[in-house]
């Protein structure tokens, strides 16, 4: 087993509170690295590329510690780490298409999120002229009697655009590659040189349905890189925000799941439960999404009786009109022969990919950033983390029942030990250059954001990873063998978010 | 279980659930916009819906539309899977570049006559992405758009308002495509 590099590992407590200094590596350590992570030591974060440099997070979860590792002065590549470890690939081609920098070595050297139509090649490096759209080589596929069933990038229902191509043998998919990069709007760039209001409004905008989870990871690095004393009540408010989030994506998508079963009633079920999350939240919080109320410093809405009162209410009223449709999922034979046995992801596979949310924990991966990360104000909250081992489409949706238990509970918790005062703090000027790490638990997982700000407190460079990037590639494992029918409600019992990840 | 739906049903009508402060006023509107809807085109609305490259956000009301508060379908307005099948297209999102072509294929694989309507800030002009390299502009940077509903994203209320008042406009009146 070769040496691990000595990294500066950090503990929650730590990077939650201080600016967070990466670790330069050599090129061979860099590849010791990679090694560590396809031996399953050590769990991939994120890569991403800055100017003429490589970084990797690193999850040792044992130690309950991440850490950074930078690999400086490259000219034109880096050592792949896909080629080790295949969660990097993805990344990997992403940090190609917009630094120009190239896995060196590394099996797929195909574009991702360039799709050869930004005029431009490389934009957030040399910005060189783009040489012109080219056909996208699909992976080949042999075999007898295979045919093939393209789908997107616009779908039939009213959802994001991303292209799937099935290989089929008769109704039993073989295999599934997706192709994604359509909704990338380019915000790594449009990060460069913006100021930090400017960035929060970018980062509550990378996925509509994590927006507070995305505000929420965006100023933790922000506060940790300046450090920023926050206070209490905002803290908690950003928890209360965030559970609300959690509760209206699960209560839809629980529905939405069955509902591509063909069992609408539950859709019309709980999608009554996600409206009312969606009014509280707008009585509470002044909008339905909660978009743009957490800000480096704190929150920008206070909460009020009337607000308490109707949050409150809601949580009433989950409870007592979810465990009915709990109990009508879990007695409709027609449905569970469906969901049960479905879209099977393996533990080893889930643990491999560091797979985040439902996804994960629903195939053993006993990590929740909520409790093993810490971050206020969970710090203070009693949170059971619900896991399971069957992985397959039932025990998504059961992971995702048991999670809006937990959220009702949290809230319950934080309404009653709500901090008085401001929520606000004000957020001191950077003076030099800094770094912060931000990670949050969205509803389908992990947020990692990494901010680096220049003297005058503008933003040098912020990479942001929606846990989908791990998920994706898994959705593309769990489909085979399946038929094609039943893609849909593997899709939606993933709902990996395609704005997140092209960005 | 079919007992216990019916139960379900008659215990707990949807209804009950739907007249929430605003639930009545986005009733009526949509009936209203039914009625238009039927007197121009003599039946209802089918509507293809097409993210152009958005967050998401502007599709989580828009499908919430679908939800028995709003419930879009009892007034003949649907979304069709389809473009051959509609009257409107409604674009979310700045139009990335990547995206495009399949915006400009799938009006163009709609029958006249046609309407488009751009939902959301970033579909008017490009809103927070606007000038970035990856994003071509607002949805008219592609297609000709005939009503914009703002918001980032527009709640489903405001979806119903601008259904109506496209129906309403001259355009639809004169049949143009
Ligand atoms: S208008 Fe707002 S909600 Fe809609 S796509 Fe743009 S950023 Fe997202």
């Amino acid at each position: 087993m070769t040496e691990l590099p000595d990294l500066a590992w950090t503990r929650a407590r730590d990077f939650r509170a201080a600016p967070f200094g990466a670790t330069t590596v050599s090129a061979p350590q860099w590849t010791a690295l990679a090694q560590a992570l396809a031996a399953g030591r050590v769990t991939l974060m994120s890569l991403w590329a800055e100017h003429g440099a490589v970084c990797m997070a690193l999850h040792d979860s044992a130690a309950r510690r991440v850490a950074v590792a930078r690999l400086d002065g490259l000219g034109d590549g880096f050592p792949s780490v896909g080629l080790h470890h295949a969660p990097a690939q993805r990344l990997e081609r992403a940090a190609a298409d917009l630094f120009g920098l190239a896995p060196l070595g590394a099996e797929d050297a195909r574009p991702w999120l360039d799709h050869g139509r930004w005029g431009i090649l490389h934009p957030l490096g040399a910005a060189a002229p783009h040489p012109g759209h080219a056909p996208y080589p699909f992976l080949p596929v042999e075999g007898e009697s295979l045919h093939q069933v393209p789908v997107g990038p616009v779908h039939a229902g009213i959802i994001e655009p991303g292209h799937f191509r099935f290989t089929a043998q008769g109704e039993t998919v073989v295999r599934l590659e997706e192709r994604l990069g359509y909704t990338h709007k380019g915000i790594d760039r449009q990060m460069q040189g913006a100021s930090l209001a400017r960035g929060a409004e970018l980062a509550g905008r990378c996925s509509g349905d994590s927006t507070v989870a995305y505000s929420f990871a965006f100023a933790q690095a922000t506060e940790a890189a300046l450090v920023v004393k926050v206070p209490d009540r905002a803290f908690a408010l950003r928890g209360i925000m965030a559970e609300l989030e959690r509760l209206a994506n699960h209560l839809g998508d629980i529905g939405a799941i069955c509902n591509d079963a063909a069992f609408p009633m539950m859709l019309a079920q709980t999608s009554v439960l996600r409206e009312m999350v969606l009014r509280a939240a707008a009585r509470a919080f002044g909008h339905r999404f909660m978009r743009d109320r957490i800000v480096p410093g704190g929150v920008t809405v206070d909460l009020d009786a009337e607000g308490v009162t109707a949050i409150r209410a809601l949580v009433e009223t989950i409870r007592d009109g979810f465990p009915p449709l709990v109990a009508l999922y879990d007695t409709t034979a027609s449905l569970l022969d469906r969901t049960v046995g479905t879209g099977h992801l393996s533990p080893d596979l889930a643990q491999r990919f560091g797979a985040g949310g439902h996804v994960g924990r629903a195939s053993g991966r006993d990590y929740d950033t909520r409790r093993d990360l810490r971050y206020a104000p969970y710090d203070m909250l009693r949170l059971e983390v619900p896991l399971r081992e069957d992985g397959d489409v039932n025990a998504r949706i059961w992971l995702r029942i048991k999670e809006v238990e937990q959220s009702c509970s949290l809230i319950t918790q934080m309404l009653n030990a709500l901090p008085s005062g401001p929520v606000l703090a004000e957020v001191p000027p950077a003076g030099a250059a800094r770094t912060g790490l931000g990670l949050v638990e969205g509803f389908r997982g992990d947020i990692l954001v990494w901010l680096s700000l220049d003297p005058d407190g503008t933003i040098a460079r912020c990479h942001m990873r929606d846990p989908s990037w791990f998920q994706w590639p898994l959705l593309e494992a769990v489909i085979e063998g399946n038929i094609i029918a039943d893609f849909p409600l593997c899709n939606k019992s993933f709902n990996c978010s395609y704005s997140g990840h092209d960005l | 279980m079919r007992r216990f739906l019916l139960e379900g049903l008659m215990r707990r009508p949807l209804t009950e659930a739907a007249p929430a402060p605003d639930g009545d006023a986005s009733a009526e509107l949509a009936a209203a916009l039914e009625r238009r809807a039927r007197d121009r085109l003599g039946r209802s609305l089918a509507i293809r819906m097409v993210d152009a490259g958005s967050c998401n956000g502007c599709e989580l009301e828009i499908q919430a539309l679908g939800n028995p508060f709003y419930d879009l379908e009892r007034f003949g307005l649907h979304f069709v899977a389809s473009p051959r099948h509609a009257d409107v297209l409604m674009v979310t999102g700045p139009v990335t570049h990547n995206m495009a072509e399949a915006l400009r294929r799938t009006h163009d694989a709609m029958p006249a006559p046609k309407w488009v309507i751009a939902v959301g800030d970033c579909a008017k002009d490009g809103g927070c992405f606007a000038g970035s390299y990856a994003v071509a502009g607002g949805a008219d940077a592609v297609v000709p758009v005939d009503l914009h509903i703002a918001g980032c994203p527009p709640d489903p209320t405001a979806l119903l308002k601008g259904l109506r008042a496209l129906v309403e406009s001259r355009d639809i009146e004169a049949g143009q495509d």
